[in-house]
């Protein structure tokens, strides 16, 4: 089974995230990692592969600037086999629907692949698209947002908490699959991983390599502007009462009447 | 005038808030013209609700042929309206509204119909104007579809839905689903459990708890009944196993924005502000004083949320009587 697991690089939550001048994401003057949220697809894909068996192969593919390779290594670390990374400077800036265009192209470039695998969002643009815009570019099922994720042969059944209901999805390989960060903690890399991790092979493919042309990717051919970019006023500060002999839920109801929440 | 295709947000024909925002947004872009999407007898029902928050059409989509299949099928059944509205009087946006589903049904229609997606929009102007909040609430962003059709995902509580009645005209459409879209089987499906309290996403006070509660979500839920509130919980609490999922308020849940958003014996971690920071007013109680949630509170106090909710809820509950 050859199985892809798409990876993003993303500045830190933690971090002090900004928007360049030209209103996109700032990506070098923020530290980054690879999105939390990738790393429950990273797990899923190595369970998968764990169950599987020894001629399953794990590939991680990545676009984004230099930088990003450190998104790669961490998945090569975490176990999976391979790393892809593809960088061009024609590509900064993409909207979802050309990031969805170069990974398509990567993915086939990569495969042939049976299960592709990506996290729920990203912890950036948190946009939740890039899968099924996947599926859709590949002509493939998606299988998305899966809490947990079970696979005999070439068969997939997930659970995924909709928004009004509870479903179970099943599908046939090959397929995206999408999964929350409900499926499973990820694993921390070993030590014995990091070595090993070292000498796995990792390629760096441009924009030529994948039949993409540069014309067709970035800011200046998206299909959606940011006009403006904004930082919420800090909220001013608020009153804060310690509770002594329950004055604490007599204050709070006064400040609620007195807002007319009560 | 140009339509706007609305997608009905519903369960089994019952039409949620969120529809009537859309419709309300869509009166800014054109004619409004509301998509059903389900059992083809209620179309009749469901086209009188929408009717009277101004659809001038209402175009029936019977899910024989859908409702078994995730999300491919329904962007399918777009695409065919978009095209047969556009080479009719013409088409200047679909909405579509921001949940999971209707996210994704978006991503693969923006691809077929080569058009430019927004997602998550907080508020949409006249010319297609879109607000987001972005970084976990502390950006907002404003922007515009430039290619094709704007297709704009919205958020609930992006508008107070108004009525008034447009034509209402019915149409029904005969989707064609291909047999690529028929690939991802939802073999079983169990309703959420209706709690009586309103849902978490539209209502305009939430009150949630977190580790701090140690499990006991008595007085989170006698706080939110006195108050009329949905209640949410943070994702410690959700991994501890205390509440569902469906109730997580943050980064990998849902995303509020009350008028008054109570959280209680919750730290406030940067994943669970990206789920609330927009609210309008924010109250916390927490014993430690220390707790980052402070920091975003207009009014908190520090104690042991089981006393302070408690005697606030008695509190509140006498002056209602």
């Amino acid at each position: 089974m050859n199985i892809v697991v798409c990876v993003k690089y993303v500045p830190d939550a933690t971090a002090d995230r900004q928007f360049e001048s030209d209103n996109t994401v700032d990506r070098v003057g923020v530290d980054g990692l690879l999105s939390e949220l990738d790393e429950y697809a990273v797990e899923q894909a190595l369970q998968i592969k764990e169950k599987a068996g020894d001629d399953t192969e794990v590939t991680a593919v990545c676009i984004g600037p230099e930088k990003a390779v450190d998104a790669v290594r961490k998945a090569l670390q975490m176990g999976v086999d391979k790393g892809i990374h593809v960088v061009d400077d024609a590509i900064a800036g993409s909207d979802a629907v050309a990031t969805s265009l170069v990974l398509a192209k990567a993915v086939e470039k990569a495969g042939p692949a049976d299960l592709i695998v990506c996290g729920m969002a990203s912890t950036d643009a948190v946009m939740s698209v890039v899968p099924a815009m996947l599926a859709e570019r590949l002509d493939l099922p998606q299988v998305t947002l899966a809490s947990v994720v079970e696979t005999q042969g070439d068969q997939v059944r997930v659970k995924r908490d909709g928004d009004t209901a509870t479903e179970v999805i099943g599908a046939t390989m090959p397929l995206v699959l999408s999964v929350t960060d409900q499926s499973g903690e990820a694993r921390y890399p070993s030590f014995k991983g990091i070595m090993a991790a070292q000498k796995k092979p990792l390629e760096t493919w441009s924009l030529s390599n994948i039949g993409v042309d540069a014309g067709d990717v970035g800011l200046s051919v998206a299909w959606t502007e940011v006009d403006e970019t904004t930082p919420r006023p800090p909220r001013t500060a608020g009153e804060i009462v310690k509770d002594e002999d329950s004055s604490g839920a007599t204050a709070l109801t006064e400040f609620l009447a007195a807002k007319k929440f009560i | 005038m140009s339509e706007v295709l609305v997608l009905i947000d519903h369960v089994d024909g019952a039409v949620r808030k969120p529809t009537y925002e859309l419709l309300t947004i869509a009166k800014r872009l054109g004619e409004p013209s509301a998509v059903f999407i389900g059992s083809g007898a209620q179309g009749a029902e469901v086209a009188e609700k929408v009717k009277a928050h101004g659809a001038e059409k209402v175009y029936v989509v019977d899910d024989a042929q859908i409702k078994g299949y995730l999300v491919a099928p329904k962007a399918e059944a777009l695409q065919q309206l978009a095209e047969k509205a556009q080479s009719g009087g013409g088409l200047a946006a679909i909405l579509i509204p921001s949940t999971s589903e209707g996210k994704e049904i978006a991503g693969r229609l923006a691809i077929k119909i080569g058009s430019g997606l927004i997602t998550d929009a907080v508020d949409v102007q006249e010319g297609g104007v879109t607000t987001q909040s972005v970084f976990a609430g502390n950006f907002t962003l404003t922007g515009k579809v430039t290619k094709g059709t704007p297709i704009i995902t919205v958020k609930p509580n992006s508008a107070a839905p108004e009525e008034s009645a447009g034509a209402g005209a019915v149409e029904e459409f005969a989707a064609t689903i291909s047999d690529s879209a028929k690939k991802a089987q939802i073999v079983a499906s169990q309703p959420r459990k209706a709690t009586g309290r309103p849902e978490l996403t539209e209502a305009a006070i939430v009150v949630s708890g977190g580790r701090g509660t140690g499990g006991n979500f008595e007085p989170i839920e006698g706080m939110a009944d006195a108050l009329g509130a949905a209640v949410g919980a943070s994702r410690a609490a959700v991994d501890s196993g205390w509440m569902p999922h469906s109730f997580q308020v943050g980064q990998t849940g849902k995303t509020v924005s009350p008028q008054l958003y109570v959280a209680a014996g919750i730290s406030g971690a940067i994943q669970h502000r990206a789920g609330m920071q927009t609210s309008k007013t924010i109250v916390a109680v927490n014993k430690d004083e220390e707790a980052p949630i402070f920091e975003l509170v207009d009014f908190g106090v520090v104690g042991d949320l089981n006393t302070v909710l408690s005697a606030a809820a008695d509190a509140i509950n006498q002056r209602k009587d």
